[in-house]
């Protein structure tokens, strides 16, 4: 296979953009999505992630060209977009119904844009036989799409926006209909082949551990305003409100008081005890906060930090599941590899610690 | 909270597509012209004239004749009992078809025979037959009960015919709504322990409704608007259609007609404007752009065998009754003389002009039959798939001629055209002439094809098309390489129906044509009138062998050409 990078991945940017809706039912309007700003960099993998309703296929679809924003700019590749019909920009778009044509087969599928492009018919063979090698689907080519099953229909997808190289490839929940095994193979191959073309990519999804695992950046939305960006791990380690830390995997909340802060290190004292979190800027003494804690981050045994009883104890293969009473917050605790380590059963008191630079203060 | 620049973005959006502003603007004049304005000139006539300015009088006139409410009565009457009775009918016989594992090939062939017989006859065949077959001389009732006297003029003659003549319309609609049912649903029902009876209750019935409503609305509209059944077999039982053609054609009283049109277009009006707005909500869209199964089809004879009988013994009556006209035309004098002969038909072509007759149907229709399929795709497209502020106007504008009656148009024309627009001389050269009968065509049959565009359009994924104008295609683009072919069937019988409406027509056409051209459902009016059965009916011959053969044409075309092949062979 010919090296397939495309050419010119672009960069896109929001800049601060919104759109009102009108509420069915009450008439009002309100904003589906407010005020959001975005520097997307070229060839990056960018999801958009939250619960339904956050405004993020809006954001998806406004990119697009299918709705207009009603404030901000769109750019693509340094380009103010706005007034730009979908058809005039350079932008693919992966359907959550992939949206085949039910008319062509997949050759003519993956043949459409191209041949709108007016590019000659052996370029056209070569570019859509490359295509169907990189998403595995050679020898498909005269199939009707209905024969195909949903993990081919969504490959002939994807095939279909990529072989036109846009400048941005556009995912809406492209793997929602698919089932759990295949949803975590073709992400995993999603990934691949937009870093095999170094292609930008905006993701749209619900699923955050989809999110995690396939890219750069992680725009987390919230009733129509981005609630968190960063990378998966930053958005992961470092959430910056209950809800993010709530959407992005299993975790524990515990109530405190600064006591003191400093050099990295902020001391916050628990009704159970005093315990140490890393932060980057000191806190104020005195003022409340909550230790926000990952499962996986927690260790369990018969001395420690803080005080507990255990309520549940499950063995999960890799790993013991607890719940564990600290005080009356409860606090759910992954421990890893457990064959050789000691079980504690419901009922058992114990004691919970953590590494202070494993834990975020909120 | 004001919208922000949305509506400029999506504006200058729209500009930057010279083919759909173009295709906008155009739609919009010629709706303007040939729909509105008509309607709008009616309404001024029916309270203005030049003598004495702005009036009542014309209303109190016609409201102070007690003929005039008679009619109004008998019109609500017969429209009711045939908007009943005609769904129920369709929706049998779409049933059956699409659900039920008919037995053998034949009958299923007489099924699709028998749907399809009565939307390729012009409206009068089945009156003649009904008068030739119960009928003081008719066979059934003369020569098989030995009843003399039976008449079959008034109410019940009317209502039989049109509910013959329009249940393959509401079959055609619940077939295509049964066809998107996903076959899922029913097996969850049945899954859960529902009985076919229940599974039909409680599923598709509910998914129905609108469906259901839609049928009955566009049958009830059809019949108080029907001209040429009332006009034959309805005797002295006037409707409002026959009233108002008799009002100017006779009575040369053109304020009274119009006033008359305009209570007429009223009852449509309201009728169709209850239901679509009432409906509109109820619409969902039941198909993604994704492949589906097909329907286990029912075996167990305890369904299958009623329903079949059922189905048969009313094909059978109106196999008979489409049987008798070409009959009719052979016998030399029906009900006494049963000598074959072939004079009705010499008659036809020697002294009354049928080859002109013929092809002047057959040419303006032709000509019809491509731009009302095309402009009811392109109307269905813009409803459906696009956003624009125009669109509300179009959208009603052309659903709208639907709730017109033929009679109330022909009188809308005369009034609008014939001194040209506004009575300034503009457009005046039409009138009179071929142009305006291919339009009044166009017009009439438009509605039709754009309910069946949109429907097919409804089905179809949203994002098949977007997917397709993602890609780089504009919107002409994607009309021809995706939406076009997605609903290639939709089109094509719609091109089939536009030209079997056309040339069928009669109501608007016979107030508007000139003695320039003869069209073969005005000489079977004239000739059923005057009691030449024989001649009528030989005409009416001649125009079912037209009709049905272009029929079986289309069909013979969707089977090699259409998309579902292609995508039926995959399955």
């Amino acid at each position: 296979m010919a090296d397939m990078r495309v050419k010119q991945p672009k960069g896109v940017k929001l800049d601060h953009i919104s759109k009102i809706y009108q509420d069915p039912k009450t008439g009002k309007d309100f904003y589906a999505v407010h005020d959001v700003a975005l520097d997307i960099a070229p060839g990056s993998f960018v999801t958009l992630l939250g619960p339904s309703g956050c405004g993020k296929t809006t954001t998806l679809r406004m990119i697009a060209g299918f709705e207009s924003p009603d404030e901000g700019e769109i750019y693509l590749g340094g380009e103010p977009i706005n007034a730009l019909t979908p058809n005039k920009r350079d932008t693919a778009m992966v359907f959550q119904s992939y949206a085949l044509f039910p008319h062509y087969n997949v050759f003519d599928n993956v043949a459409y844009g191209l041949r709108l492009r007016h590019i000659s018919k052996p370029e056209i063979q070569r570019r859509v036989t490359d295509i169907l090698k990189l998403v595995e689907l050679s020898g498909m080519e005269q199939r009707m799409t209905n024969q195909l099953s949903g993990g081919q229909q969504q490959r002939v997808a994807l095939a279909r926006a990529l072989v036109v190289e846009p400048g941005v490839l556009l995912f809406d929940e492209p793997l929602s209909n698919l089932d759990a095994k295949l949803r975590v193979q073709m992400r995993t191959e999603i990934r691949r082949i937009q870093q095999t073309l170094g292609i930008t990519a905006i993701y749209v999804t619900h699923d955050q551990s989809e999110a995690m695992s396939i890219s750069d950046q992680i725009i987390l939305m919230k009733g129509g305003v981005i609630a968190q960006m960063g990378t998966p791990m930053e958005i992961y380690y470092r959430p910056n409100s209950e809800f993010v830390a709530d959407f992005i995997g299993e975790c524990n909340f515990l109530k405190g008081c600064v006591a003191s802060s400093g050099a990295g290190l902020t001391k916050v004292v628990l009704p159970e005890g005093e315990v140490s979190v890393a932060t980057d800027s000191p806190r104020e003494a005195g003022t409340e906060c909550e230790i926000v804690l990952r499962p996986e981050a927690i260790a369990i045994a018969e001395s420690g930090m803080l005080p507990c009883r255990v309520e549940l104890s499950c063995f999960m293969g890799s790993y013991q599941n607890y719940h564990v009473r600290v005080g009356d917050t409860l606090v759910k605790i992954t421990d890893n590899c457990p064959v050789n380590k000691k079980i504690f059963n419901v009922g058992d008191a114990a004691f919970i610690s953590f590494d202070p630079s494993c834990a975020h203060l909120l | 909270m004001a919208k922000g620049q949305s509506a400029s973005l999506d504006r200058k959006k729209l500009l930057g597509d010279p083919a759909m502003v173009t295709t906008i603007v155009l739609l919009i004049t010629f709706l303007a012209i040939f729909i509105l304005y008509p309607l709008a000139i009616l309404l001024v006539d029916s309270v203005y004239s030049a003598e004495s300015g702005l009036t009542f009088d014309f209303f109190k006139s016609i409201f102070g004749k007690r003929t005039f409410i008679t009619a109004i009565t008998n019109t609500l009457k017969v429209g009711i009992l045939v908007g009943l009775l005609s769904a129920a009918i369709g929706l049998l016989f779409a049933y059956v078809e699409v659900y039920v594992k008919v037995r053998t090939r034949f009958m299923s062939g007489l099924f699709k025979v028998v749907s399809m017989l009565p939307v390729v006859s012009p409206p009068f065949v089945l009156s003649l037959s009904m008068i030739m077959l119960f009928g003081k001389a008719g066979i059934i009732t003369r020569f098989l009960l030995h009843i003399y006297d039976n008449n079959v003029y008034g109410f019940w003659g009317i209502a039989v015919v049109q509910t013959m003549t329009f249940f393959p319309v509401c079959y055609m609609m619940f077939r295509g709504l049964l066809k998107n049912i996903d076959p899922s649903m029913e097996e969850a029902a049945r899954d859960m322990g529902a009985s076919r009876f229940r599974v039909f209750t409680s599923v598709t019935l509910p998914l129905l409704l609108p469906g259901i409503g839609n049928a009955f609305l566009v049958t009830f509209i059809e019949s108080i608007a029907d001209f040429a059944n009332p006009m034959i077999i309805g005797g002295s039982y006037d409707t409002l259609a026959t009233t108002i053609y008799l009002q100017i054609t006779g009575a040369y009283d053109k304020n009274g007609a119009c006033a008359m049109a305009v209570v007429l277009l009223g009852i449509t009006m309201v009728m169709f404007l209850v239901q679509k707005y009432y409906l509109e909500r109820k619409t969902a869209a039941t198909l993604t752009g994704k492949a589906s199964r097909a329907r286990m089809l029912i075996e167990d004879r305890s369904v299958t065998v009623p329903l079949t009988v059922l189905c048969s013994v009313m094909a059978l009556f109106v196999i008979m009754m489409y049987i008798c006209v070409p009959f009719g035309a052979l016998f030399k004098t029906w009900g006494y003389d049963f000598h074959l002969t072939t004079k009705w038909f010499v008659q036809v072509f020697r002294k009354y002009k049928g080859l002109k007759a013929f092809k002047d149907s057959f040419v303006l229709s032709l000509i019809a039959a491509p731009i009302t399929a095309l402009l009811s795709m392109i109307i269905s497209y813009l409803v459906v798939k696009r956003k624009f502020k125009a669109k509300a106007f179009i959208e009603f504008v052309s659903m709208l001629a639907m709730a017109v009656p033929g009679t109330v148009l022909g009188i809308g024309y005369i009034r609008g055209f014939a001194g040209g627009m506004f009575r300034t001389g503009f457009l005046q050269n039409i009138y009179g002439t071929g142009v305006i009968l291919v339009i009044v065509f166009v017009v009439r049959s438009l509605p039709t094809g754009t309910r069946s565009g949109i429907s097919a359009l409804r089905q179809i994924d949203k994002s098949i098309e977007e997917s397709a104008y993602d890609m780089g295609a504009g919107s002409l683009k994607v009309f021809t390489s995706v939406t076009l072919p997605l609903i290639k069937d939709s089109f094509l019988s719609g091109l089939v129906t536009a030209f079997v409406r056309s040339i069928t027509a009669i109501s608007a056409i016979i107030l508007l044509v000139t003695p320039s051209y003869l069209l073969i459902t005005v000489q079977i009016n004239e000739f059923a009138e005057k009691g030449s059965y024989g001649i009528a009916c030989a005409f009416a011959t001649i125009l079912i062998a037209i009709t049905y053969g272009s029929v079986l044409l289309m069909n013979l075309i969707i089977k090699f050409f259409g998309t579902s092949r292609k995508i039926k062979e995959a399955e």
